[in-house]
């Protein structure tokens, strides 16, 4: 965030001599950076900003008077009246002595145009090297994103610093020793077998073009670059398009607030789904004989090109229209529906809600926040009165103890996950609970991997033991917080040696951990679905906050709770009331005020009851109460629990409208498709899940008649009866400010100018509040309300049948439904086919093998996959990721819900399995 | 559907990302590390049981060592690959043979026909048994030297060779050193039982040491007393690192004397420990001393069963085939677990050591006179020395003269006088020619200038240094250009590969050294930004044999030589 000017005051200066100029450095500053400061460019290769200094190749060696030999100018500090020369001959001649030695043995064949070595040499005029070369190593291309060409490598051990102390992957090595020193990936294996997440970030580091992107793209001169930010989770990493000839080429992380220029392997490599040429480009209006059918797995490829036919906008939208329109005429704008996207922009998805509250005259939207975090976000209103993070993920850094429940963060948030992991490596206590055993557990201290579905039975027992180690916070009890009384008689039955039976961890852990937990300075929850996707989802999420509230860790710097979001926008999303409940801001539709104030500035009457839920949605259509959807780039054919249910209410729907940029399984019920613009196709602003709004910005332009969400939406409000009249999406967000005190003071100018602003953001001066709750809760008392939750079991329980539990969730290389990042080559190819994870014992105990095809079945549907082995899955769990639509995972899943929030219990379901017979 | 079902599954993946761990291999390491922790600093003690148990390590055992260290396997490829004791066997590769025979080829063993050695070895062995040269083991005044197994075979020859592995004598043995039960007879331990209970003043051994002048003995000369004095007055907790990788060609010292004394060595360090407050001591022994090892164990055991005194805690670290574990930085990361690749200074370790904690580093020897310092007084070491230098110096003595060995002589002795009344002369039919005065790194000079006074700062003028006082000496018979290479192919091997005046440096010196015609200038280029740019004391000094060649022997370079 931008720097406090009263701390820039009190930083310390030296004075030092540089080639006989007195200049002032900043305390901590090396030589070099003092260097450049005032102008004195001093060669290095093995420095880079961002990377810890570590002074190996020596190009940047600076004389200083009275030491013996010279010394590293990236990594000494100058101190006060030293005299440092970066010019004179002894100097200039071991500079370029070390760039010729490093010249002399690199390839003569370049793979990159922007060689540091190649830079420095010409500035210093190094001639050709007069040493005999070294015996080069072969090239390595077994991995599908990056080119390894050690024929270039200097041995600066760049890549090993962002390797390990940057994303601390730990995968690059520097083995052997001396002139056999060399860069490996594991024990020396080849890149694509190594267990390389393909983050990039050697990529991003090396200096010379031994690490690249794959296919030679570091050869290629970008005719642009544009800003931006990530389309993937809600990390929210800003990046930079690198484009030619109108095509993204290559991305690199740049320096966000969220992502310190970090990226991960969708960041980074998954760019090119949008110019997969399945994009959808022309508007498609279903055939009038071409039926709905629920098994769209049936469908064949000439099916499905026989069931649409091309349409010129003015037709499809009036088809469109007109379809929501008659049913909204004939039966009421409660028969109609939206899902709108966590995925598309802040002023999509406000647009979005006010079309489908003011517009089709209903609160029945909803997005895809209801699968991932609805009972977070219950249970944080209800508790604290606000559904926002407390504290942001870079607070790790003043954490002092870091607890991860049901999340696997190197997976599904992998840059947060690299600052978590910065954190554990620098001495921070790491907790992590899961019922499986994921890559972040070999950073943790305590890894806790408790039984499924007891979630609540493990927490409680932890607050159990911290009221009877006496580690309550007495003081933030009194001051801060209602209920704790009955929390504590509640508690009484839940010692953690009774609870030990139930959760799977001894009593002896959970009262270590409560200790820990509730001891330290400074603790921080992060969770994620597998404490939010289940029908108790609620309740674990309520334990967590009883948690935090009674020992007071929250309402300071690296304390606090932090549900951590999926998608890029799902905070953003749900900011600006893309749930049926309530209007931006989370002011709610049933309050009479809240109804007023948008009433006045949409100059519209509002429905004053809540709409329904994606679920109850989906129930509601096959009862037949709804009967028009308008779904803008969601997928509910594939991410709804219990799929043939979910889609036999889409082939139920009689109209149905689908948005989006490729031809979904949800796409194949529409009645008309209408073909969007991807997120580096257009301006935006997304709210990551740190609550920081940061702007998008337009690549490329969309493909073909592809339109942009914007525009689209306002087509379908114009023929919807409502004049609208946005310019744009600074337009759009100028309106929302209004309706949002939680951004009043953040301007579309600020935005493009810090690129990250987080709210709340309550003036222009504002810098934005990171840790929010310091003072008093956003409830009516003021106060937050701790709610005792009791164990209860998961809706369908394994039993001599289905005696295996089915969790589901994402892999590292796919996002979500596979929509995009299965059209993305690289993340394809690194990820090619649908698998399940299954212990080993238990592969054997079925006759199977790893890479075997095995069938999984649950009472509601079946699909077959490929084994992986997986010694982090206890025996009798599986997991499944649900973006393979030819193996679709929620066909498994059970739709119960918590009763609360509304969401599916996508992480537990019974299931057999069993070795398919064409293995 | 949209996507293709069946796709080319190039990548399948069975597993999760990276290698599995294998259940027998996981198993192995288990029951080998039993209750031992799991501390990433004990990376390279496991290691060695791995290596020591199966005669090599395999990729199956560096990913279970990995996932039961919580590492990943890349931190425990990068270490063990650093260390050439450890024998890394993938899989499609074959495991080496069950015995090793190492034969020394560095200096003074290249004069006694080491590599006729090696390649009668080779010859009669056939692959078999795996003959590997290695650099200097430390026995130079017995050479040439072989080590069947870890069993030292001095004034080695084939025969000797061929019969020790027959008899199955392939295990170093203990020496026959002073005991603890005999050492404690002789007035052992009385000292430091003095200073604990208080009738030895702690102030007065730090000035004895400061008037004594005894300086570091490992090579740096850094003075003794200044050093406890520093290390003293930093924040607790303090720790102490003992050097004892004795690896400079031509230097024996440090184990001449262990192989006698012991637990005067033991004694000076808990007398340090002591003054200096330091909770705990890692003892870094180089791998090759494997005798005294099993001495220093048994004898460190005794001291635990019998404690004279409170003693710090005590760790006796195994080194792995790394001379640069012999720099004080590199020691210190090699005792953490690491690579032994030296740090950047500042912070220096006296600030910033061992797990970061302010460190007292000494060598062996250095510790091994403090008793006698303060028993006999600083006088008794300031009134010996000669050619006006103060004290007494242990020369490891080697090569072409008669009686090579540790020789206690006056610091300030010259070379000529070093051989004359120490080492009875020159071997016959051999004309001194010119001496190495600092191991293989203090740089070489001419039989012309053998009198100069061999000390501490002496030498600097002439672009050599005393360092260990590795005297190594050669005839007429010899080339100093050999020798230089010799040398450089030393450091090339133990370069540790950081920074890359060294790593790259050395490389090519080789190169350039190896021609029949040096290209001077382009020598002295290199040598210059290896001296000045190299980031620690190896990388820095060795060119100086290359160096002293240019500026001594140039004869050996004039197109006329043969």
């Amino acid at each position: 965030m931008a720097a406090n000017p009263k701390e820039l005051n009190e930083l310390k200066t030296v004075e030092f001599s540089l080639n006989g100029a007195t200049i002032s450095a900043f305390e901590d500053e090396t030589i070099l950076q003092a260097a450049k400061r005032n102008g004195v460019d001093i060669p290095h290769l093995c420095y880079k900003d961002g990377l810890r200094a570590d002074g190996n190749c020596r190009a940047c060696v600076v004389e200083i008077e009275g030491e013996r030999v010279l010394q590293p100018s990236c990594v000494r500090t100058p101190t006060e009246g030293m005299v440092v020369n970066t010019t004179n001959e002894r100097v200039n001649h071991s500079q370029k002595m070390v760039l010729e030695l490093l010249q002399s043995d690199i390839a003569e064949k370049k793979y990159t145009l922007n060689s540091e070595l190649d830079q420095w040499s010409q500035k210093l005029d190094v001639g050709l090297p007069r040493f005999e070369a070294r015996h080069n190593p072969e090239e390595d291309l077994s991995h599908p994103a990056i080119a390894v060409n050690l024929d270039a490598c200097i041995q600066c051990t760049r890549c090993v610093r962002a390797c390990r102390e940057e994303q601390n992957n730990d995968v690059i090595g520097y083995s052997q020793r001396g002139a056999h020193s060399m860069i490996v990936f594991d024990i020396a294996d080849p890149m694509g077998d190594s267990s390389c997440v393909g983050c990039g970030e050697c990529v991003q580091a090396c200096p010379t073009g031994a690490l690249m992107p794959s296919k030679e793209l570091g050869m290629q001169e970008p005719d642009r670059q544009v800003e931006s930010a990530c389309p993937y989770c809600g990390v929210g990493c800003l990046l930079t398009f690198n484009v030619k000839d109108e095509k993204i080429i290559y991305v690199e992380g740049r320096d966000g607030p969220a992502n310190k220029s970090r990226l991960c392997v969708k960041g980074r490599y998954g760019f090119d789904y949008i110019h997969n040429d399945r994009r959808l480009t022309k508007p498609l209006i279903r055939k009038p004989d071409a039926p709905k059918v629920a098994d769209i797995e049936s469908l064949t490829e000439a099916d499905i090109n026989n069931m649409f036919r091309e349409a010129t906008w003015e037709e499809a939208l009036d088809f469109a229209a007109n379809g929501l329109k008659d049913i909204r005429d004939e039966r009421g704008g409660n028969a109609l529906a939206g899902f709108g996207s966590a995925k598309g922009s802040n002023e999509e998805a406000y647009l979005f809600q006010k079309l489908i509250r003011t517009g089709f005259g209903t609160n029945n939207v909803d997005h895809c926040t209801r699968l991932c975090h609805a009972s977070s976000v219950v249970a944080l209103l209800e508790g604290i009165g606000s559904g926002a993070v407390s504290n942001q993920v870079a607070e790790v850094k003043d954490s002092e103890v870091i607890v991860i429940i049901g999340s696997n963060p190197t997976v599904n948030h992998p840059v947060a996950a690299t600052f978590i992991k910065n954190a554990a490596r620098d001495g921070k206590t790491l907790i992590v609970m899961d019922p499986r055993r994921t890559e972040i557990a070999r950073h943790a201290d305590h890894v806790l991997q408790f039984k499924p579905d007891t979630d609540v039975a493990m927490l409680n027992a932890i607050m159990h033991s911290i009221i009877k180690q006496g580690l309550v916070d007495k003081d933030f009890i009194a001051n801060r917080t209602e209920g704790y009384d009955e929390l504590e008689k509640h508690l009484e039955d839940y010692s953690p040696e009774q609870m030990e039976k139930i959760c799977g961890i001894p009593a002896e852990t959970l009262h270590e951990v409560a200790r820990v937990y509730a001891s330290s300075k400074a603790s921080i929850i992060f969770w994620g679905m597998g404490v939010s996707q289940h029908i108790h989802g609620t309740d674990n999420a309520r334990c967590l906050i009883a948690l935090a509230l009674m020992t007071g860790q929250i309402s300071k710097p690296g304390s606090g709770l932090h549900p951590l979001r999926g998608q890029n926008n799902v905070q953003g999303a749900s900011d600006v009331g893309l749930i049926p409940m309530v209007f931006p801001d989370y002011q709610r539709v049933d309050n009479p005020e809240a109804q007023a104030r948008f009433e006045n500035l949409w100059e519209t009457n509002l429905d004053p009851n809540p709409g329904l839920t994606v679920v109850e949605i989906m129930e509601a259509i096959t009862e037949g109460n709804i009967q028009g959807l308008y779904v803008e780039g969601e997928n509910p054919a594939m991410s709804d629990p219990n799929l043939n249910h979910a889609r036999h209410a889409l082939a139920s729907l009689k109209h149905l409208v689908v948005q989006d940029i490729f031809m979904t399984e949800t796409a194949l019920f529409a009645d008309v498709i209408l073909p969007a613009s991807a997120f580096p196709e257009k301006d935006g602003t997304f709210t990551n899940t740190d609550r920081r709004v940061q702007l998008g910005r337009q690549a490329v332009q969309p493909p073909g008649q592809a339109k942009q969400d914007l525009w689209i939406i306002q087509e379908l409000a114009k023929r919807l009866g409502l004049d609208w009249q946005y310019s744009g999406p600074s337009d759009v967000f100028a309106e929302m400010r209004k309706g949002m005190d939680s951004i009043k003071g953040m301007s579309w100018e600020r935005l493009e100018k810090d690129h990250s602003v987080t709210y709340p953001c309550e003036t222009d001066d504002d810098p934005g509040q990171g840790i929010i709750f310091v003072e008093d809760f956003p409830t009516e008392s003021g106060r937050a309300k701790i709610v005792p939750a009791a164990f209860t079991n998961a809706d369908e329980l394994p039993n001599e049948e289905f005696d295996f539990v089915l969790i589901t969730g994402r892999q590292l290389e796919h996002w979500h439904t596979g929509s995009m990042t299965r059209r993305a080559s690289m993340l394809d190819a690194i990820e090619p086919v649908p698998t399940a994870c299954i212990n080993p014992a238990d592969l054997e105990k079925i006759g199977a093998k790893a890479n075997d095809m095995i069938r999984l079945k649950s009472r509601r549907g079946e699909v077959e996959c490929y084994a992986r082995a997986d010694d982090g899955l206890r025996e009798g769990q599986i997991f499944m990721p649900f973006c393979y639509h030819e193996a679709a995972a929620n066909l498994l899943t059970t739709d119960a819900l918590d009763p609360f929030a509304k969401i599916p219990e996508f992480k537990f379901c019974a299931i057999k399995v069993e070795a398919a017979e064409n293995a | 559907m949209d996507i293709a079902v069946t796709r080319k599954r190039n990548k399948m993946r069975g597993q999760q990302r990276g290698r599995s761990v294998d259940a027998v291999a996981l198993q192995q390491v288990l029951d080998l590390l039993g209750d031992k922790p799991r501390r990433r600093d004990l990376l390279i003690e496991h290691l060695h049981l791995l290596q020591d148990e199966f005669g090599h390590i395999s990729a199956e055992h560096m990913t279970a060592l990995a996932s039961e260290m919580k590492l990943a396997p890349t931190e425990v490829y990068e270490v063990a690959s650093f260390y050439h004791h450890f024998d890394l066997v993938k899989e499609g590769h074959h495991a080496p043979p069950e015995l090793t025979i190492r034969v020394c080829d560095s200096v003074t063993c290249e004069l006694n026909d080491a590599k006729g050695i090696i390649k009668a070895l080779d010859g009669k062995y056939e692959g078999k048994i795996r003959i590997q040269p290695v650099p200097c083991i430390g026995r130079c005044e017995q050479a040439p030297v072989a080590v069947v197994g870890t069993n030292p075979i001095p004034y080695a020859d084939v025969d000797k060779i061929a019969a020790a592995v027959d008899n199955n004598e392939r295990h170093a043995k203990a020496p026959d050193c002073i005991r603890y039960d005999e050492y404690q007879k002789t007035g052992g331990y009385a000292l430091l039982k003095k200073l604990t209970d208080g009738s030895l003043d702690k102030e007065d051994v730090i000035t004895t040491l400061e008037d004594s002048n005894l300086r570091g003995l490992g090579g740096a000369g850094f003075p003794a007393g200044r050093k406890w004095r520093i290390v003293g007055s930093q924040p607790a907790p303090r720790i102490m690192a003992v050097n004892i990788d004795e690896g400079e060609p031509g230097t024996f010292k440090d184990r001449y004397y262990l192989e006698r004394d012991p637990h005067r060595f033991f004694e000076g360090m808990l007398i340090a420990a002591n003054v200096v407050g330091t909770d705990a001591i890692y003892i870094y022994l180089r791998d090759e001393y494997a005798g005294i090892r099993k001495a220093m164990t048994e004898e460190l055991d005794k001291l635990h069963a019998n404690p004279p005194a409170d003693l710090p805690h005590i760790e006796l670290r195994r080194g792995a085939g790394a001379y640069i574990c012999g720099e004080e930085s590199a020691m210190i990361e090699s005792i953490e677990g690491k690579r032994g690749m030296p740090r950047l200074r500042p912070p220096f370790v006296a600030q910033v050591g061992v797990f970061g904690r302010p460190t007292l580093e000494h060598n062996m020897e250095t510790l091994y006179w403090i008793r006698d310092l303060i028993e006999k007084g600083a006088d008794w070491f300031t009134s010996q020395g000669r050619n006006g230098r103060k004290g007494l110096r242990s020369f490891s003595v080697s090569g072409r003269v008669n009686k090579p060995g540790v020789h206690l002589a006056p610091a300030g002795i010259s070379v000529k006088e070093l051989i004359e009344e120490y080492c009875d002369g020159m071997q016959d039919g051999h004309t001194f020619y010119g001496y190495f005065p600092g191991g293989a790194s203090g740089g070489i000079l001419p039989a012309s200038m053998d009198n100069i006074p061999l000390d501490f700062d002496t030498l600097n003028e002439y672009g050599c240094f005393i360092g260990s006082a590795a005297i190594m000496i050669f005839s007429d018979q010899d080339k100093a250009r050999d020798l230089a290479l010799n040398a450089m192919k030393f450091f090339e091997h133990e370069s540790c590969g950081k920074c890359t005046p060294c790593r790259v440096g050395t490389s090519k010196s080789v190169k350039l050294m190896s021609k029949k015609d040096w290209d001077q200038p382009l020598m002295k280029e290199l040598s210059q930004t290896m001296s000045d740019a190299s980031i620690c004391g190896l990388g820095q000094a060795a060119s100086n044999p290359m160096q002293c060649v240019l500026n001594y022997f140039p004869e050996e370079l004039s197109p006329e030589a043969e």
